[in-house]
């Protein structure tokens, strides 16, 4: 397996991307392995503020030199508000992906479904059975 | 390095840096006509200023041209093995026959009674693809395979809407299919739903079941997928989305595997394209344009776009337009013509023993060198292919080097890269597709290229890394293109 940095004090999707529980919601990104699968990256979509979402559906887009993927509700809730400065340095998501690379802050419907998010060990788990799985 | 590129490279810049003031391609004689007042006719549309315009002699324009075309790499070359587009041999003599000046030269508007032989051929085509798919009419009119898909999909919401059948606004799409998929459904005003390959990389019936409701209009799929697996379960699956009232769309891209072997109209397809640049041997990419002709079954043919070829009673062939059902016109005219000749001119000199045969020596070739290069890349879904296979820079994941470096290498060996980092769901792929024009000492040379780099991984990654090196201009820095692009020239002074 490679090496990743994955953080414990964040709760992580099967999706790749990680949650940080703040007072006024929740702050998403993408974990240090899928930047570091993606590539390069530069563009990234996100959603408008004020857009609600439902946990599982398509938010945006971020493509990197070698692909484009989608990005996914971890978590139901409203967005609050977009990382602005990604639309000129998409590069934060591969340099910092867990500080400056942050894409949005999303409202929080249901506490329980951020409980319900991988921790640490589920989240590397999870990446050591893709990586098995040899797809 | 039996297959690399030497010899003369020109440089050539701009045509807006050879410019100089005053330079021209012809001299016009001095006027002899009344002048007229431009701005009365043209008021505030007249330009106050002239065109921004490189200023060139005739043999400035012809050199600028000549010297980029030798920068191209092209099937007349070598090898092209870029996956999912069927980049085979193009015939020449498809062209000469294209070039026929009674071809050539016919006017889109001429009467029918004045192109007789143009609409035969057209009438003709239209039976043979019809043949080969088993669909039961084709109009020929998309200019391109996304066209014809989004034609087809057209058609089939015209189809529902049609019935009163308001309800459906899904699409299923599986999530190995080509991207204009999605963007053919969406377009339609369709939400699009992805359904997951199943671990062998097939679409299978229990993830279609799944998903299937009165709100789907249809499944668009690629058979064989882009992994280059046959999807074995087509049968059932379009059962199932006939069962529920949905239509299937058959993506054509692939369909070089299946020529003269199998029908997508027989496997429960209801519509489908096809690309002749791929399949049928027409130019390809720079040397286009496309042509991308879109079979129905009985079902669909009122909702074909206008005008199609009809023949009368007395032998005679006309346009049809009198379709009150019909999705429209597609084309200013009739669609890329010089490319129907010209896969007319490829059907009738292969044959159906031809084509057959050309379909089952792409899949044999596909195979050959999967089964030479399963050794040596690792191979995500094992098993036979159709008439390409994909591997992906697993089982390199020790020497640091991706399918970047692979494909940049093979420029080195005079190689144009296969397709890379598609389809989406094999991380780091390599899509390879040899088509049945390569010979075996072709194939042989392609695999042991792949077998050195392999090696080299392992054994010298830095010249991976620093591919290509052979060529004008060594490894581009596609990110900083792709964050900061400079999309046009600018006059020094004002960049």
């Amino acid at each position: 397996m490679g090496d990743y940095d994955i953080r414990n004090d964040l709760r992580y999707s099967a999706e790749d991307e990680w949650v940080r529980s703040e007072t006024k919601g929740v702050t998403i990104g993408i974990s240090d392995y899928a930047q570091q699968q993606l590539g390069d990256v530069v563009f990234v979509e996100l959603p408008e503020v004020g857009r609600l979402l439902e946990k599982g559906e398509p938010l945006g887009v971020i493509e990197s030199v070698k692909t484009v993927a989608d990005l996914y509700a971890p978590v139901s809730g409203e967005v609050l508000e977009v990382n602005p400065a990604l639309a000129e340095t998409p590069e934060a998501v591969n340099d910092d992906c867990y500080g400056e690379g942050w894409m949005l802050v999303l409202s929080v419907a249901d506490p329980s479904e951020v409980e319900g998010l991988l921790d640490r060990a589920g989240y590397l788990q999870h990446i050591k059975d893709r990586e098995d799985q040899g797809t | 390095m039996s297959n690399s590129t030497r010899g003369i490279s020109y440089e050539e810049p701009l045509s807006f840096e050879r410019s100089r003031p005053g330079r021209r391609g012809v001299d016009l004689p001095p006027l002899d006509v009344p002048e007229v007042d431009a701005a009365a006719l043209l008021g505030e549309a007249l330009r106050t200023e002239p065109a921004i315009l490189p200023e060139l002699s005739e043999m400035d324009v012809v050199r600028h041209f000549t010297r980029l075309s030798t920068w191209n790499a092209a099937v007349d070359l070598g090898l092209y093995p870029l996956g999912s587009c069927t980049m085979k041999y193009n015939p020449k003599l498809n062209e000469q026959v294209a070039r026929f000046p009674g071809l050539a030269l016919a006017h889109p508007h001429a009467p029918a009674e004045d192109v007789q032989g143009l609409l035969e051929l057209m009438f003709k085509l239209e039976k043979q693809l019809a043949t080969v798919s088993g669909m039961a009419r084709v109009s020929l009119q998309p200019a391109a395979g996304a066209q014809g898909e989004l034609a087809g999909v057209m058609m089939i919401r015209a189809y529902h809407e049609s019935r009163g059948d308001t309800r459906r606004r899904k699409v299923l799409i599986p999530d190995s299919a080509h991207g204009t998929n999605p963007a053919s459904a969406a377009l339609n005003g369709y939400d699009v739903v992805a359904v997951p390959s199943g671990d062998d990389g097939l679409l299978h019936p229990e993830a279609v079941e799944a998903v299937m409701t009165d709100e789907v209009a249809a499944l668009m799929v690629t058979n064989p997928n882009t992994l280059g697996l046959f999807e074995t379960h087509i049968a059932r699956i379009c059962e199932i989305v006939h069962s529920g009232g949905g239509m299937v769309y058959g993506d054509g891209a692939n369909l070089n595997a299946l020529l003269g072997l199998s029908r997508p109209g027989d496997m429960g397809i209801d519509v489908m394209h096809f690309n002749l640049h791929k399949t049928f041997s027409t130019p390809h990419g720079g040397g286009g344009p496309g042509a991308g002709p879109v079979g129905v079954v009985d079902a669909l043919v009122p909702f074909l776009p206008v005008p199609i070829v009809e023949r009368t009673e007395a032998g005679k062939y006309r346009w049809d337009e009198d379709r009150p059902q019909t999705i429209g016109r597609l084309h200013g005219n009739h669609g890329n013509v010089g490319m129907m000749v010209r896969a007319y001119a490829y059907i009738l000199s292969l044959g159906a023993d031809g084509l057959r045969r050309s379909a089952e020596m792409a899949v044999l070739n596909a195979n050959y060198l999967l089964a030479r290069l399963s050794e040596h890349y690792h191979v995500p879904f094992p098993g036979t292919v159709m008439h390409e296979c994909v591997l992906s820079d697993r089982g390199l994941a020790d020497t640091g080097i991706t399918t970047l470096d692979v494909a940049k290498r093979l420029i080195d060996h005079g190689y144009h890269p296969p397709t890379i980092y598609f389809p989406l769901i094999v991380p780091g792929a390599l899509m390879i597709e040899p088509t049945e024009s390569e010979d075996m000492e072709g194939l042989d040379r392609f695999a042991d290229t792949m077998i050195e780099i392999a090696r080299e991984a392992h054994d010298d990654p830095e010249a991976l890394r620093a591919a290509p090196q052979r060529t004008r201009l060594t490894r581009l820095d596609e990110t900083r293109a792709a964050r900061k692009p400079i999309l046009r020239w600018l006059p020094p002074d004002d960049s």
